[in-house]
């Protein structure tokens, strides 16, 4: 092995870092305001991805009726929840955000899209699409359930993780898609050439991570949404929207994974399932990260993409088994860890 | 109580014939001409998923360790039987035998690792070895990689080849139909009663002597078994394996029956792995028939079962018909059963607890500040204090929950400090908590008879077999006996988590007696009780000094104290600041000051 | 308008088929001290937890004239009443200091920064920990953060349900004394205990409440002294 393989080997484990980074970071959020372990976070790559290219192509994706759809389903049960508190200018607003909204988008994509905008505005368009199905989401599948433990809430998202992948293949089919590249730059350092594409995933990691350690740190906002998850009732007895605080995580964790999606899409064919494995390698870098540490996650997300790179050069048979392998120490660890926190309750 | 009692002797309860007739009708079905095999198919692998289930419903449903690894298992057991019986010609039955030593084995490993991981961790425990392992499966040349292992040979009995749906139906449910009852059994048991503690009385579990780790590695080794034999079982009727039914997608699977199924009943495994499996067998024919094209709606729909479940009825959906079935008879109580041993009486007077210069820190702070005294066997002894001045630390201390910083606690003439709760319960001393740990969806007399865990012994191996009837006879004897004596005995066969707390103060109290304690240790027993309910309490304490037992209690309520105690200490910042009779105590000036203050 | 703060109308709470609270009406009038006294299981802490939409509940509640029946657990907050519940509730891994200022979450920054000197000034101790962790508190300091967190929203109303629990007398009597001190800063307040004796002390009417009803009502010291009181609530032991 010589300089030159290895240099490669650290670009490519850095670039996939960076990537699974970005949805390590949304896991952490998801989970620091709403308790939720997200595994469905892939699925929003996976649409993002999908949405996008097919966009390129000029054809509205199916994702417009799937968001209709989750819209009216959100705005069913949000009524339902909220049944004891409804009044004329409630019911108004619900339908506005849930209803109005997503007709508004759908339209617009039938109308924008046959025109094959520039990549960037199919970006913007494929964003409008898929954020706002992660607080519809939430709405639907874990508001009736917002005060359960840990690990119902995990099992409620394999299961939106089921229905999700199941109507990402239904709607994309199982082929897989590319979509056309943001900018076509590329800077050549050494023997190794760097894109546009990767230097705006490199810089979208590092942004995110650090707006988010910035946001749910500092400003009394950001804090409410983490009191939201210490303590639900707490958090309502302060006058904190919990429901408000669920829906702002979601379409954060949305747009954060649609973009990753898009960012992805150019670079490598994307299928129905693809979102979920990329989404996996996030999930084991935020529990590396103890589901709370932004910049942690990031670095294991680095260890993560550079390990999967080497063991792709040297042990390809066993990449996967290596990987998962990595975090059952770390769970070991974090679990002695918190076992103390426990006890001193 | 009389008329269960008859039931019991004159034979089965009305529920166990409910479900010899279930089973009789279920072993009729392949024998009725014109039965299609695609319906007795369907019931192998119903048979198939339930064995799986049956264990994952004891591992999560009962001791609250929710696994996404038991597919795994079920794929040690049928490449193990695949590659003997493929490659090495190997008959099925011996290989049946090296399919569950080599998954015993690998459960035994990933249980260490797993089963002492807390809360969510253990699940992303299991997920991530689950999809570790699955991949190697898939890896593997000796496997066969992701092609797999083929053709296996079938199962045979005396040259007979068990080739077809319908006779391997039996091979199946005579598995299955052993798995329910030594499950049930298991359950019913010394044993059982600890693994349902695990789930919400950890605590409680260890303070009477049950040793969690080892019980929770108990009954993750016992769901792997069964997923073990279901994954020979597989090997042997696909006549094939590979890697796609041990992934992560099909410990998911079983996940989802155990979730639909819910509580701790065997039966609600069954019920479980029939819904899933014929939900997918609807799912994917009848879809893709309305509305055309690929499979994997089935997956969008499953998804949504789940989430469904999980909102409306968490408790899965076997509640719903356990309802409608006959209500199990109590269990029998026999008054004759011989009496379990009891510990040596201390002399009356005699020094049975003494602390001799206890500290506790936490990093810097002094939680309890060389604090020395000791309790005379047949006293109350009260433990008052202002909040903060440690007094739940000193009762820790003794019980084993937390270490000492320095100084010696001894019991009875010999050091305890330094033991683990688990030692100290079987020395004899017995405890309550402050927040009630009671398992609210078992019995009062289940409840109490944990206290008696040390009284026996009888392990997996007897209680799955019933031979340890005659033990845990003894066992319910005492536990009732206990029950009466605290005047709970018309609650014996009530849910615990029916009773008012005060019946649950008294409870714990029974549960701490059936240890068989010299000594018996109370946190804050008066907290949050009616002013009747603190008389009757008083009371019973005053009938149990009086029957020669030594109390220990730590309260606020200074009425209950002053009126019942033969001795009080008084703690204040981690420091002994009086000590003496009632009456010394509530005039000592510094007690005044630090804890009674102005308003008294 | 008449100087009732808070009126509660023959509210009733259901959790499924059991009715906890049937047909209650209370009044908290501007400036006093109203409790709610009775034994566990009454329905007190079910009536607290309606009256600020934590339960949803059918009757009329009203707080200065508006109807909130049906308003949400926030929207009451802004408008003027919180609740220290009977768990306290607090942000356990989070810092003192930051307990206190989502205890302001709905007030401007300015008010926030001034209403937590006043908490400080109060709980002289809360000041004292205002970096630790709420989780690592006392008992008795729980309770302070709780109610400091609730004071930092400027309420008119606080509710308090069962502030003695689970603390020593010396504690107990330190909590009273400031919710004395509270209302002669003109917050009224709606106070839930079991502590009897305690409560009737301190405030300026009292209801009794038995099985999900009010079965009894009054000027406080009039309840204090009437036999069937001192025999149901205060107990023989009283000294």
């Amino acid at each position: 092995m010589d300089s030159t393989i290895l240099l490669f080997l650290v670009q490519d484990g850095v670039t996939n870092g960076a990537l699974y980074g970005l949805l390590g970071v949304a896991t952490v959020l998801v989970f620091a305001v709403t308790r939720i372990i997200f595994v469905p976070q892939g699925e929003f790559v996976t649409y993002g991805a999908l949405t996008l290219a097919l966009l390129d192509t000029g054809r509205v994706p199916g994702t417009v009726w799937l968001l209709l759809g989750f819209g009216l389903v959100a705005f069913v049960i949000e009524l339902w929840m909220s049944r004891h508190e409804l009044d004329a200018r409630r019911i108004g607003k619900e339908a506005l955000a849930k209803i109005v909204l997503p007709c508004l988008i759908v339209a617009a994509t039938f109308w924008l899209a046959p025109m094959k905008l520039p990549p960037w505005a199919n970006l913007l368009l494929a964003l409008a699409i898929v954020a706002p199905m992660g607080p519809y989401l939430y709405t639907i599948a874990f508001r009736p359930v917002a005060e359960a433990s840990v690990l119902t809430l995990f099992i409620v998202a394999i299961g939106v993780h089921l229905s999700m992948q199941g109507l990402g293949l239904l709607f994309f089919g199982a082929e897989g898609l590319r979509a056309t590249p943001l900018s076509s730059t590329s800077l050549p350092v050494g023997p190794l050439v760097i894109t546009g594409q990767t230097l705006s995933i490199y810089a979208l990691t590092l942004v995110s991570m650090a707006a988010l350690t910035f946001f749910f740190n500092k400003p009394l906002f950001g804090k409410a949404l983490r009191a939201t998850a210490i303590n639900r009732l707490g958090a309502r007895l302060v006058g904190i929207r919990t429901s408000l605080s669920g829906s702002i995580a979601f379409v954060l964790a949305a747009i954060i994974g649609a973009l990753t999606g898009a960012l992805t899409a150019p670079m490598t064919t994307i299928y129905y399932d693809t979102g979920f494995i990329i989404g996996l390698k996030g999930f084991i870098a935020a529990i590396i990260g103890s589901l709370a540490s932004y910049p942690l996650t990031v670095v294991a997300a680095l260890v993560v993409g550079i390990a999967e790179a080497f063991a792709s050069f040297f042990a390809s048979q066993f990449k996967e088994v290596i990987v998962f392998t990595l975090i059952i120490p770390v769970l070991i660890w974090l679990s002695l860890s918190s076992h103390h926190v426990e006890e001193e309750e | 109580m009389s008329d269960a009692t008859m039931k019991q002797k004159s034979g089965l309860s009305r529920r166990s014939m409910f479900f010899i007739v279930l089973t009789a009708i279920l072993f009729a079905i392949p024998l009725i001409p014109g039965v299609p095999v695609y319906w007795i198919t369907l019931l192998d692998n119903i048979g198939l998923a339930a064995l799986v289930a049956i264990g994952l419903i004891l591992l999560t449903g009962v001791g609250g360790m929710t696994s996404f690894g038991q597919a795994t298992f079920c794929g040690f057991a049928a490449y193990t039987t695949a590659v003997l019986c493929a490659y090495h010609g190997f008959s099925p039955w011996i290989s049946l035998f090296v399919a569950v030593a080599v998954t015993l084995v690998a459960a035994v490993i990933l249980g260490i690792i797993t089963v002492p991981l807390s809360g969510h961790y253990l699940p992303l425990g299991t997920l991530a070895w689950g999809i570790a392992i699955f991949y190697l499966f898939s890896k593997l040349d000796f496997l066969g990689r992701n092609d797999g292992i083929t053709p296996v040979p079938p199962i045979s009995i005396a040259g007979y080849q068990f080739f077809d749906s319908r006779s391997i139906f039996y091979v199946i449910w005579i598995f299955v139909i052993i798995a329910v009852l030594t499950t049930t059994n298991l359950l019913d048991s010394r044993t059982g009663r600890a693994i349902r503690a695990l789930r919400g009385a950890s605590g409680a579990a260890e303070s009477f002597g049950v040793d969690t780790t080892r019980t929770k590695l108990v009954v993750f080794v016992y769901a792997a078994m069964l997923a073990a034999i279901s994954g020979w079982l597989y090997a042997h009727v696909q006549r094939a394996v590979n890697p796609t039914p041990f992934g992560v997608g099909a410990s998911i699977e079983y996940l989802f029956m155990a979730v639909a199924g819910g509580t701790g009943h065997p039966a609600a495994a069954i019920f479980g792995a029939a819904f899933v499996t014929l939900l997918k067998e609807i799912l994917t024919r009848l879809l893709p028939f309305l509305f055309g094209g690929q499979a994997h709606y089935e997956e969008v729909v499953f998804g949504i079962v789940l989430v469904l479940i999980l909102q409306k009825s968490r408790l899965g959906l076997w509640p719903l018909v356990e309802k409608l079935l006959p209500q199990p008879a109590d269990p029998f109580i026999d008054r004759k059963a011989e009496a379990l041993p009891v510990r040596t009486r201390p002399e009356p007077g005699s020094k049975i607890l003494d602390l001799d210069t206890v500290r506790k820190q936490f990093q810097g702070l002094v939680a309890v500040n060389d604090v020395s005294f000791s309790i005379k066997a047949g006293e109350i002894v009260g433990l008052i204090g202002p909040n903060g001045a440690g007094k739940s630390t000193t009762f820790n201390l003794v019980t084993g929950t937390l270490p000492l910083t320095s100084g010696k606690i001894e019991f009875r003439g010999e050091p305890i400090h330094g033991l683990s709760p688990r030692q100290i319960a079987q020395r004899g001393i017995g405890r309550t908590f402050q927040h009630v740990k009671v398992l609210a969806d078992m019995s009062v007399l289940d409840n109490v008879a944990l206290g008696a865990h040390l009284r026996g012994s009888a392990g997996v191996a007897s209680a799955s077999l019933r031979l340890d009837r005659a033990e845990e006879a003894r066992i319910l004897a005492e536990a009732a006996r206990q029950i009466e004596r605290v005047g709970l005995g018309e609650h014996m066969h009530k849910q615990a988590g029916s009773l008012a707390l005060g019946q649950l103060r008294i409870l714990e109290i029974a549960r701490a007696l059936c240890l068989d304690p010299t000594l018996l240790l109370l946190d804050e027993p008066a907290a949050g009780l009616r002013h009747f309910e603190k008389q009757q309490l008083s009371e019973l304490l005053r009938q149990l000094r009086s029957e020669g037992m030594t109390v220990l209690l730590v309260e606020h309520d200074m009425g209950f104290v002053m009126n019942l105690t033969d001795h009080i200490v008084v703690l204040d910042f981690g420091t002994k600041i009086a000590e003496g009779s009632p009456a010394v105590v509530s005039k000592h000036p510094a007690v005044i000051q630090a804890y009674l203050g102005a308003d008294a | 308008m008449s100087d009732l703060l808070l009126s509660i109308r023959d509210l009733h709470v259901a959790y499924g088929k059991v009715q906890a609270v049937n047909g209650v009406s209370i009044d908290v009038p501007r400036g006093e001290i109203v409790t709610v006294i009775g034994a566990n299981g009454a329905g007190k802490t079910t009536l607290l937890n309606a009256a600020m939409g934590i339960l949803p509940a059918r009757g009329a509640i009203t707080f200065e004239g508006a109807n909130i029946l049906r308003r949400p657990v926030e929207d009451r907050v802004g408008s003027g009443m919180t609740l220290v519940p009977e768990r306290r509730e607090l942000f356990a891994t989070m810092p003192v200091e930051d307990n206190l200022m989502l205890g302001g979450f709905l007030v401007s920054a300015s008010e926030r920064n001034e209403q937590i000197e006043q908490v400080y000034t109060r709980f002289p101790r809360l000041k004292e920990r205002r970096r630790q962790l709420a989780g690592t508190l006392s008992g008795g300091e729980r309770q302070m953060l709780a109610m400091g967190r609730a004071l930092m929203a400027k309420p008119r109303l606080l509710m308090l349900d069962e502030p003695s629990l689970g603390l020593a007398p010396l504690i107990v009597a330190d909590i009273f004394s400031i919710i004395r001190d509270l209302r002669s800063a003109g917050v009224s307040i709606l106070l839930v205990e079991q502590n009897a004796r305690a409560a009737l002390r301190l405030a300026d009417h009292a209801y009794v409440m038995e099985l999900g009803e009010i079965t009894m009502s009054g000027k406080a010291s009039d309840l204090a002294a009437d036999p069937k009181i001192v025999e149901t609530y205060l107990g023989i032991a009283a000294h």
